[in-house]
């Protein structure tokens, strides 16, 4: 089985080449990258027009399997992430029962070799439950295939038991993914601190429970000489922290979510409960600060925080709804915003939707002869309208619902399958 | 005008549409026989997902007053504790056909969502620390019958202004209407860039109550105490109750107005209260003539 990926422009940062040229892919490898490609007996995808670029890798999912499989079920999840052209996701841990121990990690990865081929790799709980009391078995986390340690929505609270469990996951090379809040701060909050929780009558979570648990984070990261990985950065003054420690050449890398670049606290206007996200939607200066950071290599990746919910749990008023929206199949025309602004370069583009393979150590990040065929090809200037009831994902929880975006998946390839085509 | 969702959205015109449209209820109001046949054969829904006598009462008489069929459900706690989403309870009341449902809900942005599922006209009678447009226009109702106008009015308006939707409320229709508002209180209840909204922000009561026209008080929710707004109600009544020589520095025919129900000896002392500027009781009674031109605009008027 031949497949060529025809006369697209290749970006592939890591390689530092940007060209129009052809990719051969055979038995699931890159066989050859040629202008001149023989397409005898070959499948032929006509990228002309398309950039096509390593395969995306999305660090940060909810998958709700098991337990919440009406929100989302790994099957579904991985049709969302194919055709939001990512080849990779990494998922997190707050499933039902919880990734904390190695039974949830095996049936994970068991349903995972069952879906479309796009590739799974779970982030295990920190603490035991997700209740930031007690060690996990990260050892044996570790050993079952769990790629990274999260308490990922419940914060560790207690200093000393991060400490620990920064140290004992060391042991077994696993790195801390920081969820930075502050739950005292947060508790009763609906949306960001500022003149619009004012102005819309709601309890503000102000920007300093976040960049203050980034603070501590990143200092702890430091003071034991250990990589960490801050998820979902929303604010500047997370920013600037985030450069300090970086700065003094703390071992911190950082992603933010496409909606911190697109929306602020001002969307909440409406009282849509698709716009209550957690880190909130910060405001305009904050959205800045985040687009500046994803320029000055401040921010390393994008990951989409995709966080499915049925209907019936947004149709509620707005504090008891729960936080999160769907993001795979939105993530790149977002992004890609970015692009037609001239804010970014197509190759940085590229390496932020592709930086999961250095922060999670995962394969992949460059297409190059004898690697795995993961490859996502991208039209940068289809235009199109968004549809939530479109969308592969079993939820529907969107703010971008009637977007009209530029930029869309033309194919997702995985081990040299197409696992996504897309019908323009 | 199909909904009162908030005073955001009106103009100056709108108001002053309903404050004059009210004077024509007063009226009617000091007859012996104070029911009028406009509403007769409009269905409305008093829905009141919060506890409150004053506004749910004042309703039901406006309602009354204008010949509507009412009905009162009072929901204790939240829906979604029975299993029922917010979509549900709504497309059930809707089932029952109203012209109106008047909705007092904690959760701000309540009655904004039920426009988008339910098509009769949504009237907000108070949602969260939102907005509570009926009584900023009963309390602009008054200060318009005491004053004459509102232009170059300096009103101070004191207490939890974070947690009040009163507040939020009064201050957007002050600020349309060419008054100028004063707030004050203790920092935890100031929210976050409030100065935005067009108002000068002191630090003490004293500051903002300076040559004031109005002293508009807000409650003191008691339960907050333990909840870090303020150390007990001893401290709190010695810095930001209303006293009668706090309000000496006010002007002399200063207005001192509560949207109650008010605590005595907490945010206000009894001789203020009770006072001979105390407006408090005359603003209950203008809130029916308020609510009154309210459904009339909303409902009756179409039709006429
Ligand atoms: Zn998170």
């Amino acid at each position: 089985m031949k497949l060529v990926i025809k006369n697209g422009t290749v970006v592939n940062p890591l390689v530092g080449k940007t060209e129009k040229t052809s990719i051969v892919i055979e038995n699931g490898k890159v066989t050859e990258i040629t202008a001149k490609p023989d397409t005898k007996d070959a499948e032929v995808f006509n990228a002309e027009g398309m950039f096509v670029a390593p395969g995306f890798i999305d660090i940060h999912v909810h998958f709700r399997d098991p337990g919440f499989e009406y929100k989302e079920d790994i099957f579904s999840g991985l049709e969302a992430a194919a055709a939001g052209g990512f080849t990779s996701v990494c998922t997190m841990p707050n499933t039902k029962p919880a990734a904390d121990n190695v039974e949830t990690i095996r049936y994970m990865y068991e349903r995972a070799a069952k879906g479309n081929g796009v590739k799974l790799y779970p982030i295990a709980a920190a603490t035991k439950g997700l209740k930031g009391e007690s060690l996990a078995p990260i050892g044996e986390l570790a050993e079952g295939g769990a790629i990274a340690i999260s308490d990922d929505g419940r914060p560790i609270q207690n200093t000393d038991l991060l400490k620990r469990v920064m140290e004992y996951a060391s042991t077994f090379d696993m790195m801390y993914v920081s969820h930075s809040e502050d739950l005292y701060l947060s508790e009763t909050a609906q949306m960001n601190e500022g003149y619009y929780s004012t102005v819309y009558g709601m309890t503000g979570n102000p920007v300093v429970g976040e960049a203050s648990q980034i603070a501590r984070d990143c200092m702890m990261a430091e003071y034991l000489k250990l990589p960490i990985h801050i998820a979902h950065v929303s604010a500047a003054l997370s920013v600037d922290i985030i450069k300090f420690f970086k700065e003094r050449g703390a071992k911190i890398t950082a992603e933010t979510a496409p909606h911190y670049i697109t929306l602020t606290d001002e969307a909440l206007g409406g009282f849509d409960t698709n716009t209550k996200i957690n880190p909130p939607l910060r405001s305009e200066a904050d959205r800045l600060a985040v687009i500046k950071a994803l320029k000055d290599g401040i921010i390393d990746a994008i990951a989409t925080d995709h966080a499915p919910h049925h209907q019936r749990e947004k149709e509620v008023e707005f504090n008891n709804a729960p936080s999160g929206i769907v993001g795979l199949e939105t993530a790149l025309p977002l992004v890609l915003k970015l692009y037609h602004d001239k804010e970014l370069p197509i190759e940085r583009i590229v390496e932020l939707f592709t930086a999961g393979y250095k922060i999670m150590g995962i394969d992949g990040g460059k297409i190059e002869v004898g690697a795995p065929a993961d490859i996502t090809v991208f039209d940068p200037d289809y235009q199109w309208t968004v549809d939530k009831n479109m969308f592969k994902s079993k939820s529907r929880n969107t703010p971008f619902h009637g977007f009209h975006v530029k930029g869309a998946v033309s194919a997702t390839i995985v081990d040299g399958k197409i696992v996504y085509s897309r019908d323009f | 005008m199909k909904h009162l969702l908030g005073i955001e959205n009106l103009n100056k015109d709108q108001i002053m549409n309903i404050l004059e449209t009210a004077v024509s209820f007063a009226e009617i109001n000091q007859r012996q026989i104070k029911k009028v046949p406009t509403l007769k054969g409009k269905t409305i829904i008093n829905f009141f997902a919060e506890p409150s006598t004053r506004t749910r009462t004042s309703f039901e008489v406006a309602e009354k007053r204008l010949s509507a069929d009412t009905y009162n459900i009072a929901v204790s706690g939240s829906a979604i504790q029975k299993g029922e989403t917010l979509a549900d309870t709504a497309l059930n009341l809707q089932a029952m056909g109203p012209d109106a449902m008047v909705i007092r809900h904690s959760v701000s942005g309540t009655p904004q969502l039920l426009t988008e599922i339910m098509d009769c006209s949504i009237i907000n009678a108070g949602d969260g620390f939102h907005e509570h447009p009926t009584q900023a226009l009963l309390d602009a109702y008054t200060i318009w019958q005491r004053k004459g106008g509102f232009e170059g009015l300096k009103v101070a308006l004191l207490g939890d202004i974070y947690h009040s939707r009163v507040a939020r409320s009064n201050i957007y229709l002050l600020n349309k209407m060419g008054a100028h508002v004063s707030i004050s209180g203790p920092g935890t209840m100031l929210p976050k860039e409030v100065e935005k909204m067009g108002v000068t922000v002191e630090k003490l009561p004293k500051y903002a109550v300076q040559d004031a026209d109005i002293v508009m008080m807000l409650r003191v929710q008691n339960e907050r105490a333990s909840n870090l707004l303020y150390p007990d109600v001893r401290e709190y009544s010695r810095y930001f109750m209303l006293t009668p020589e706090l309000l000496k520095l006010a002007k002399k025919d200063a207005l001192v107005m509560h949207p109650g129900p008010a605590n005595r000896g907490v945010e206000i002392d009894d001789v203020v209260m009770d006072g001979e500027q105390s407006v408090i009781l005359e603003q209950v009674s203008n809130g029916v003539n308020v609510r009154m031109a309210v459904l009339y605009l909303l409902l009756g008027g179409a039709d006429k």
